[in-house]
């Protein structure tokens, strides 16, 4: 372990942290000390208690449960609460500044609504009716394959790295981003639901505008592949639905959607 | 409108986000210039009992080892040209070449939380790259292929009518196998086998199959990179031996 991350032996944790809001800021350079086990939203803590109590961060469990203390450290999108101090370089100054995808409303946050309103535009679960046992079954198969999709902890980590809309605002009105095409997995591929969003995904939520460079699965803090798993998959039933004649045909011969 | 403390900078990251993408324009830049290069010699791509799999199957007649005469006399330019689109809209068109390829080539974007080098960004919605959607033809259009280099493996034991194997023959066989491996860990090909069903309770069988690919298809970048260099390897294994530069080493 290195040495900066022992604790009593005096060492300092050297951050350069945003402050400012949507009109303007600068880094400011903080020194704090550094204890055993601190991870990154303790030495941001440890700031407000000591430098700044104007300090604005928003975070909630400090457990990587809560997905609300999304940042960018030294450049990468993390969440602040799973970032130990001791992987950086003893003496090194970390960066903190905000996700760069969202308004800036002061300091580390954002305004994350967009997600919000994102979110509103999926069509629901739509379960299939009930058997004659008054009782709807699933098998253990079916489930795990969503199971991973409902791990999701809405920090937006992912929706903040897509490049889609992280560099180009003008997107932002016609593609969902990653965290939905993950929502949209769990309800496509749920064994109950019976409704169908494939021309949803490739009309409103910009399916298409997603080009698989894989960002979104490298800030998963939950691990979920999205790419190969949800958006991926997603991609190929909205080609058999749109872009392949011949499934289309043997989809019309066999009566049944994809 | 974007937060407005790194809208100014490329990127915030200090570590070596660029090595990536540097190499793979390294990697894929160089295969493409020697594939191109091999794919035009219209030689030196027969030693018996091997066929370079850049000109397999050779459906000329003028081929130095016709598979399938399926191009007459008039057919002179380099055989190889008749049957690399296919293998080649594959990878081109592959989910993990995309990622290797927008990343590096197109900077779009070159690394995660680092900017695109375009300021306008259509994605695969638009003319060219809307035709990304037609992998799984290049897919299919792979099977016949592998099914020849199969045969090609096969036939590398029979020298002059006598059984034998020679480092050839390992060469051609290995090929044969990583290029099955990548075919068959494709996306496309989990999809067809099972991803595209909303119960897999319902067919057992293709539950399976999609188990066995999804396990493959985990694996896919570091088959695509393996397969990759083995294939030209083998080509220029086949060439070296065919110009005389080094003689194949007969173990059987």
């Amino acid at each position: 372990m290195p040495e900066a991350a022992v604790a009593g032996n005096g060492a300092e944790a050297k951050m350069r942290v945003w402050r400012g809001d949507a009109s303007g800021g600068e880094f400011r350079d903080y020194s704090v000390p550094l204890e055993e086990g601190m991870v990154v939203l303790d030495v941001i803590h440890s700031i407000q208690a000591m430098h700044a109590g104007d300090l604005a961060v928003r975070w909630n469990c400090k457990a990587g449960k809560c997905g609300s203390c999304s940042a960018e450290v030294n450049g990468k999108p993390r969440l602040m609460c799973m970032t130990r101090m001791n992987t950086f370089e003893p003496g090194e100054t970390i960066t903190v500044s905000p996700i760069k995808t969202f308004p800036l409303i002061r300091d580390l946050v954002t305004d994350v609504s967009y997600n919000y309103e994102k979110a509103k535009s999926v069509p629901p679960f739509k379960p299939k009716p009930k058997e004659a046992d008054g009782t709807r079954r699933m098998y253990q198969e079916d489930i795990d394959r969503v199971q991973e999709f409902h791990k999701c902890i809405e920090c937006f980590l992912c929706q903040n790295v897509c490049h889609v809309i992280r560099d180009h605002d003008d997107n932002k009105p016609s593609f969902a981003g990653p965290r939905f095409f993950v929502r949209v997995a769990s309800l496509e591929m749920h064994p109950l639901d019976t409704d169908d969003r494939l021309e949803f995904l490739r009309k409103e939520a910009g399916l298409g505008f997603c080009n698989i460079t894989k960002c979104c699965t490298e800030v998963c803090p939950e691990n979920i592949k999205i790419t190969d798993n949800s958006i991926i998959p997603l991609k190929e039933r909205v080609v058999t639905r749109f872009y392949d004649p011949i499934a289309r045909l043997l989809g019309a011969l066999g009566g049944k959607r994809s | 409108m974007s937060s407005i403390a790194i809208d100014s900078k490329r990127t915030l990251r200090q570590d070596t986000w660029w090595l990536e993408p540097m190499l793979v324009v390294l990697g894929l830049g160089c295969f493409a210039l020697y594939s191109t290069w091999a794919a035009l010699q219209n030689g030196d791509y027969y030693a018996a009992p091997y066929l370079s799999p850049f000109y397999s199957p050779c459906l000329a007649i003028n081929c130095a080892h016709v598979s399938v005469p399926l191009f007459g006399e008039w057919y002179n330019w380099s055989p190889a040209i008749l049957i690399l689109w296919i293998p080649g809209g594959f990878r081109l068109t592959c989910y993990y070449y995309r990622k290797a390829y927008y990343r590096s080539f197109f900077w779009s974007p070159p690394a995660c939380a680092v900017k695109d080098a375009a300021s306008s960004y259509s994605g695969e919605t638009r003319f060219p790259f809307i035709l990304q959607n037609i992998h799984r033809y290049f897919f299919w259009a792979s099977l016949p292929i592998l099914a020849f280099l199969w045969w090609d493996a096969i036939i590398a034991f029979n020298f002059g009518g006598s059984f034998g194997i020679g480092l050839g023959t390992l060469v051609l066989i290995a090929n044969a196998a990583l290029l099955s491996l990548y075919s068959f860990s494709c996306h496309s090909c989990r999809h067809l086998c099972g991803g595209g069903l909303n119960s897999f309770k319902a067919a057992p069988g293709r539950f399976k199959l999609w188990g066995i690919v999804t396990k493959l298809n985990e694996k896919h970048m570091q088959i695509a990179w393996v397969s990759l260099v083995w294939v030209g390897l083998t080509d220029a294994y086949v060439r070296l031996v065919a110009t005389g530069v080094i003689q194949d080493l007969r173990i059987i």
